[in-house]
């Protein structure tokens, strides 16, 4: 592992890297949204069957990609927390998992949205639906567990037990399309003989995944550094208590 | 711009997602802001962390 990345794993060292990096993260991510959104609803052409309804594929599928791409970045810090104990591990997946709960009610919501037009339904209990559904459920449970318990070492370790259970469904997700008959269509962007959709479709599409995955590694580095804050309140209210106490 | 037939969908799709964005945004700043207050008057009430306490110390 390079250098650099070993000095960021200290709270202090993250907490300056991110008051450099956060302002040049802002801006590229309103850029790379400038760019997106332009190509998405003025560069973009309507799909011969489906129309201007295709327009919500540009914020659909990077939803769903930021998603399972969270709740793979959570395991790999569960993994962290679990083996290595590192301290800033269960911090990255506790700042994670809202953001990843937001992208993928976005995912569920603007599927129903292009589902309702395109199938005749907002809702079908198809496997890739139903799983996407189960990892919505249990970000809000990783939420609602970190909530509830007070000790944040404690609740680090419990989140990171269910967090790697949980991740046995991204791959339930990304192949349920194929295992099973789904009324979701197959995979047309990440597939091992390239895309199916056509460059003129293909190009904006990359281009707001790239925004939103830039939108989510500057929230999620905001969000550590808040957290990061948030440990040393506690830890200096839990030494002022000490004092007063004794 | 024309959304045609379904433009209602597109705009509740694209409305969501503004929507969304800037709820998360906001959630991070304000945040950041609160962290940011209670640390300063825990600081300004001498309130001092065991590693800065032994930082000084050494």
């Amino acid at each position: 592992m390079p250098m650099a990345l070993i000095d960021l794993a200290n709270p202090s060292r993250f907490l300056a890297f991110a008051e450099r990096a956060l302002p040049w993260l802002a801006a590229a991510t309103l850029f790379a949204f400038a760019v997106g959104i332009g190509q998405a609803l003025f560069v973009a052409p309507d799909d011969y069957q489906q129309g201007a309804t295709v327009k919500i594929m540009f914020i659909h599928v990077p939803s769903a990609w930021l998603a399972m791409f969270c709740w793979g970045l959570m395991s790999l810090a569960a993994l962290g927390t679990l083996v290595w104990r590192h301290p800033l591990a269960d911090v990255a997946a506790k700042t994670a998992a809202p953001i990843g709960a937001a992208f993928t009610f976005l995912c569920l919501f603007t599927g129903s949205m292009w589902g309702r037009p395109m199938w005749g339904t907002y809702w079908q209990w198809d496997a890739r639906l139903t799983s996407v559904l189960v990892m919505f459920i249990m970000y809000l449970g990783l939420i609602a567990l970190w909530r509830t318990v007070e000790d944040p070492a404690r609740a680090g370790r419990a989140a990171a037990v269910l967090t790697l259970v949980g991740a046995i469904n991204l791959p339930i997700i990304k192949f349920s399309v194929d295992w099973w008959n789904t009324l979701h269509q197959p995979a047309s962007v990440f597939r091992l003989d390239g895309p199916t959709i056509h460059p003129s479709i293909l190009v904006p599409l990359v281009a707001m995944a790239i925004a939103f995955t830039l939108l989510f590694v500057t929230l999620h580095i905001a969000a550590v550094r808040n957290e990061i804050l948030r440990r040393r309140v506690r830890s200096m209210r839990l030494m002022q208590a000490h004092a007063q106490g004794g | 711009m024309d959304f045609g037939p379904h433009a209602a969908f597109i705009i509740a799709a694209y409305g969501a997602a503004v929507a969304i964005v800037a709820g998360l945004i906001i959630w991070v700043v304000l945040d950041w802001r609160a962290q940011k207050r209670v640390l300063g008057d825990l600081e300004a009430h001498g309130v001092t962390r065991r590693s800065a306490e032994l930082k000084e110390s050494a």
